[in-house]
C-alpha cells in the first residue's frame, strides 16, 4: 500500500527542508507512545491510540491536546488596537479587556491570509493567535502594516506553549487545579490566572465544537500542567488528543481550515464568513476597497456556496475531489473524513449556488471516477447541546 | 509488534499465509494498520475474481487516507472476509487474525515476498 504515507489533511502538509520544530511536551508525547506527523514544520501527535475514541471522548467526556504550534504575535502600544483595526477585518475596538474575536487578516485584493484569534489582554495589549503554518505571513504583514502606528509587534511563538483541556467534562477538570472564576468565563474570552501553580492565561475557547478552554503557558510549565490535566481529569475519562481528531471535530462543528476552506485565492465573502468583515468601523483597514467589491458581487452574483455533504455510502470524500451533478463539475471538496459522531462520511465542499440548497437532489461527488450519491446539507453537522 | 514467523510479507505491507491446497490467506500487517489509524471502510476483491501480483484489488479508506489494497500474489479469490467488511475496526484490533481481507487460490507469485524478520527490517527503516 505504497499511498498510505501520502495521507491527505494534518499528515500531508509540504515538509520543510529544516529539521521540524519539536513542542516543550515533545518528550512525553513520545513516552506516551504517540504518532507523530510533521504539520506546518512542528513535529506533532496525530494521535495517540484510535483517533476515533479520541474524537468520542472529547464529545462525551473531555481530551487533552498539545496545540504548542499554534503562532502567538503580541501587538502593544497606545496605537495598538489601531493599528488591528488597519490590519485586520474586524472592529477590534469593540474587544472588551480579557475578551477575545474571530477575525481574519486580507491581502489588498481582499484575499484571505489566515484566520486568527484576537486576545485583548490589558488596555493596550492584544495578542493574536494564527495558525502554525501562517505565523510567519500574519507576524511580516503586521510588522509591515504597523509602520506609522505607535505599536510593538512582537513575534512571541517561542514564549508560549498552548495546551487546550476539550469537552464537556473540562470546566470540572480545570477547576480542580485553579482558583480563576471559570463560571464567569464567557465563551470567547481569556483571563489571566494560576492553573496547577504556575501562571496561564486560561481562554474559552476551542476548535472542536464542545465547551473547553485553551491554556497558554510558559514552555518550561506545560509539562507539569499536561500531567496534572491528566491526573484531574483521570476520573472523568480524559484522555491525550492529537491533530487528526481535532480535525474531524472542527470538520464535523463545521469549522473551516486554512489551506482547505480558506485560501489567499479566497475572500471573507466567498467563504460564507462575511459577519467577520466590519465595513462600519471608522477608519481605512487593508483589503476595505476589495472587500467592498467582493460583498457586492456576492449580492448580484452568488459565488460558490460552501455547504456539508453527507454521503449515503461508506467511501469517504477527500479534499480536491470534484462535486457532480448531471455529468458536470458543479464544485469541489475542501476536507472530508468519516464522522464518528455521525457514522456516515461527511464534507465540506464550494458548490456552484443553483447546487447549493439543503435537499437539492442529484449532487454526487467523484471518487476515483465513481459518482456517489451525497444529500446537501447546512452546516455544521454537529452542534452541542447547551 | 512482532510479525508472525509462519507468513511472508509484501512490500506493499501484506501478508500472505502459509499455503494449503494452494491457497493462501491475506491480509495487511499491524505496522500498516498503524499507519493507516482507524480503517472505516473496506472493499475487497470479490470471490472469482482474478488478482495479479503488485497490482491493486481494492481498498481501505481510514480517517486520514484511502490507500489501494494490492495483491501480493496472483490468483484466483476463493473467499472474502464478509466479517471485515461488515467491521472494518478487525484490521485495526486484529490484522494478522480476525481481520485478514481475503483468500486466494496462487498460479503466480513474485520472487521477492520477504521472510518476518526480513520485513520486520524493510519497516525499521
Amino acid at each position: 500500500m505504497p499511498v498510505m504515507f501520502s495521507a491527505s489533511g494534518p499528515g500531508s502538509h509540504v515538509h520543510m527542508s529544516t529539521t521540524p520544530r519539536l513542542t516543550a511536551l515533545d518528550a512525553l508525547h513520545r513516552s506516551l507512545g504517540a504518532t507523530m506527523t510533521d504539520f506546518a514544520g512542528w513535529d506533532m501527535p496525530l494521535r495517540y491510540g484510535s483517533e476515533r475514541d479520541e474524537h468520542n471522548a472529547v464529545r462525551t467526556r473531555a481530551g487533552l491536546f498539545d496545540l504548542s504550534h499554534m503562532g502567538e504575535i503580541t501587538v502593544t502600544g497606545p496605537q495598538a488596537v489601531d493599528l488591528l483595526d488597519f490590519a485586520l477585518v474586524g472592529n477590534m475596538s469593540t474587544i472588551g479587556n480579557g475578551r477575545a474575536r474571530y477575525t481574519m487578516i486580507c491581502r489588498e485584493d481582499g484575499g484571505i491570509l489566515d484566520d486568527l484569534i484576537v486576545y485583548r489582554l490589558g488596555e493596550t495589549e492584544y495578542m493574536v493567535v494564527a495558525n502554525a503554518s501562517n505565523a510567519q505571513v500574519v507576524l511580516d504583514a503586521l510588522t509591515e502594516r504597523a509602520a506609522g502606528f505607535d505599536a510593538e509587534v512582537r513575534d512571541d511563538r517561542d514564549a508560549y506553549a498552548l495546551l487546550a483541556v476539550q469537552g464537556p467534562e473540562s470546566p470540572g477538570i480545570l477547576k480542580k487545579l485553579t482558583d480563576a472564576d471559570l463560571d464567569g468565563l464567557k465563551y470567547y474570552a481569556g483571563l489571566p490566572g494560576t492553573v496547577a501553580g504556575v501562571p496561564a492565561l486560561i481562554a474559552r475557547t476551542g476548535y472542536t465544537g464542545e465547551d473547553g478552554f485553551e491554556l497558554f503557558l510558559k514552555p518550561e510549565h506545560a509539562e507539569g500542567v499536561w500531567r496534572a490535566l491528566t491526573e484531574a481529569g483521570a476520573d472523568a475519562g480524559l484522555i491525550p488528543c492529537g491533530l487528526s481528531c481535532r480535525d474531524t471535530l472542527r470538520l464535523e462543528a463545521g469549522m473551516p481550515l486554512y489551506g482547505h476552506e480558506l485560501t489567499t485565492a479566497l475572500t471573507p465573502f466567498d467563504a460564507g464568513l462575511s459577519r467577520v468583515v466590519k465595513f462600519e468601523k471608522p477608519g481605512d483597514f487593508v483589503g476595505r476597497k476589495a472587500l467592498e467589491a467582493a460583498a457586492e458581487r456576492a449580492e448580484t452574483a452568488p459565488p460558490r456556496k460552501l455547504v456539508g455533504l453527507v454521503a449515503a455510502g461508506r467511501r469517504v470524500p477527500r479534499a480536491g475531489m470534484a462535486v457532480v451533478a448531471n455529468g458536470e463539475v458543479v464544485g469541489e471538496v475542501t476536507s472530508g473524513a468519516p464522522s464518528p459522531t455521525l457514522g456516515e462520511p461527511i464534507a465540506m465542499a464550494y458548490v456552484d449556488a443553483a447546487h447549493a440548497t439543503p435537499g437539492t437532489e442529484g449532487v454526487g461527488v467523484d471518487i476515483r471516477g465513481t459518482h456517489e450519491p451525497y444529500a446537501v446539507v447546512a452546516l455544521p453537522f454537529y452542534k452541542r447541546q447547551k | 509488534m512482532s510479525n508472525p514467523q509462519q507468513l511472508r510479507y509484501s512490500k506493499e505491507h501484506e501478508w500472505l499465509s502459509a499455503v494449503e491446497d494452494g491457497v493462501a490467506t491475506i491480509g495487511i500487517t499491524e505496522h500498516a494498520a498503524n499507519a493507516l489509524g482507524d480503517v472505516v471502510f473496506v472493499q475487497l476483491p470479490e470471490v472469482g475474481d482474478t488478482v495479479t501480483a503488485g497490482e491493486s484489488c481494492g481498498e481501505l479508506e481510514s480517517t486520514k487516507s484511502v490507500s489501494d489494497l494490492y495483491a501480493p500474489v496472483t490468483g484466483e479469490v476463493v473467499a472474502a472476509n464478509q466479517d471485515v467488511v461488515d467491521d472494518p475496526s478487525l484490521v485495526n484490533s486484529a490484522p494478522f487474525e480476525g481481520g485478514w481481507l481475503f483468500k486466494v487460490r496462487i498460479t503466480g507469485e513474485p520472487d521477492d515476498l520477504l521472510s518476518a524478520d526480513e520485513y520486520t527490517a524493510f519497516t525499521a527503516g
